[in-house]
């Protein structure tokens, strides 16, 4: 029997509310096909299962608001026979929303008695409703603090101070992005390094070969950029990568997030997969894709999950430079700003020349800033010889 | 087709990349990217729509022409013609 749960879409994400299951029981699931529709903080996303079966049973409704690790439903591997095993019981009868993720974790022996579990959807429903959560009796396993604990003391709250208004999508998606850059700065020893680094080869070779291209195959400078940042992460591994439980993980793949501005304000960062091995065309149809796809409010689970680095890329309407804050677990993230021409000394002489300038906010627990100082030399060699990213 | 036509559809399409825009605030002589905030990425979306409803193409080199609407629908005009 496979357990499929509600994935972590991001540091900034605790929960989720079930917006539509895809799948019904008795059907057939394939890896990576979507299976349900989660609203988060940011977007509603597309789930997709990590594994191959046949759907037992599907525990959560739609509606339900869930935090990350519950068991949205059951799924019998291949071969496996419905009955064989008894669907994992709804957490001795409570909702998932009242389930602490926190119980998924032995409490060690000599943890104080008076340290008390409180679910990650209890502690921001108090929060949304200002409540002092350590005033709140909790009922939920050995007297975790659950959300309808809180939800009680929100009603049992003086009428003189109403509840606050529920957050608007905005305001929800502003305090994740909150809540994930300030564990960042707490948490997070960042250093910076920038270069600036002429983009003149690389511009003429992208107006030669966008003359060739229709409309529609038409390549921006961003393109050239990830991949560029992409091919060179391959040498730097200890940049592209996660740290947790105070150790690093370099990520065997690259997979760059790519910070995205909403109209209505705030970010997402989903990530091209595989970007160090695509060549320029496919990854261009990607980041258009995935462009049009977040603002239009589909993204996919895999797309949030699983950027190993971001790159926040100002293009041609921003500043000159940016640096940014790392997003966790994550240990790196680069910035571009906009392509400037810019006077240039060069073999004794002085030209104009188009510059971008490429900034590394990293991990100091994990790289120096000598590693990052060369992994940017790296990127702009690359981008030197910008016929060589398009394989 | 128009300018006043021209002019339309490059309100439309403008809408459909920007739907936050108010026409009635727009200038049409003054540089369309400082009053909607347009990345390369909605710049090349927008004309990439007109090129799909006009039927013609706009070669990247021209791209640097096509500051203000009026600029557009005079060069969108002049193509067509």
């Amino acid at each position: 029997m496979i357990e499929f749960k509600l994935p972590s879409l991001g540091a900034d994400m605790d929960e989720g509310k079930l917006l539509e299951w895809k799948v019904k029981p008795g059907d057939a699931v394939n890896k990576g096909q979507v299976v349900a529709i989660v609203d988060t903080s940011k977007a509603a996303v597309d789930v997709e299962s990590w594994q191959e079966g046949t759907v037992a049973e599907l525990i959560v409704a739609p509606g339900e608001k869930i935090p990350v690790g519950t068991v949205l439903a059951t799924l019998l591997e291949p071969g496996e026979k419905p009955g064989a095993m008894r669907p994992a019981p709804k957490s001795a009868g409570l909702p998932p929303s009242a389930v602490p993720i926190a119980l998924a974790t032995p409490v060690a022996a000599s943890a104080p008695a008076s340290r008390r579990m409180v679910s990650p959807a209890a502690r921001k429903h108090a929060q949304e409703h200002g409540i002092d959560i350590d005033t709140v009796p909790g009922t939920g396993p050995r007297g975790a603090v659950t959300r309808e604990d809180v939800e009680a003391a929100v009603r049992a709250k003086p009428t003189a101070q109403p509840a606050a208004a529920p957050l608007d999508k905005s305001a929800e998606m502003r305090r994740a992005i909150a809540a994930a850059m300030a564990r960042s700065k707490r948490e997070i020893p960042h250093y910076y390094v920038a270069e600036s680094i002429p983009m003149g080869t690389a511009l003429a070779w992208l107006t030669q070969e966008n003359a060739e291209r229709t409309m529609a195959e038409r390549l921006l400078p961003a393109a050239l950029l990830l991949k560029a940042v992409a091919v060179a992460l391959t040498r730097f591994p200890e940049l592209n990568g996660f740290f947790r439980n105070g150790a690093f993980q370099a990520a065997a793949k690259v997979h760059v997030g790519v910070a995205i501005s909403l109209r209505q304000g705030g970010l997402v960062a989903p990530a091209l997969l595989d970007a160090d091995t695509k060549p320029l065309t496919r990854l261009m149809q990607e980041l258009t894709d995935l462009v049009k796809r977040c603002r239009a409010g589909s993204l996919r689970s895999s797309e949030m999950s699983e950027p190993t680095i971001t790159v926040t890329n100002l293009g041609d309407q921003g500043t000159e430079a940016v640096f940014g804050v790392i997003y966790p677990p994550q240990v790196a993230l680069i910035g571009f700003g906009r392509i400037v021409v810019r006077p240039w000394a060069e073999n004794g002489g002085l030209k104009l020349m188009p510059a971008v300038t490429a900034s590394l906010s990293a991990d100091h627990r994990v790289s120096d800033g000598h590693r990052g100082a060369l992994f940017l030399m790296a990127l702009a060699e690359l981008l030197q010889h910008p016929e060589e990213l398009n394989q | 087709m128009n300018d006043a036509d021209i002019r339309a559809v490059a309100l439309a399409t403008l809408k459909s990349i920007a739907p936050e825009i108010e026409e009635a605030e727009l200038r049409p002589e003054r540089p369309l990217r400082q009053q909607i905030d347009l990345d390369s990425m909605d710049w090349l979306n927008f004309l990439l729509g007109l090129h799909e409803k006009l039927k013609l193409e706009i070669p990247e080199a021209d791209y640097a022409k096509l500051v203000t609407l009026d600029d557009l629908v005079a060069y969108l005009s002049a193509k067509l013609r």
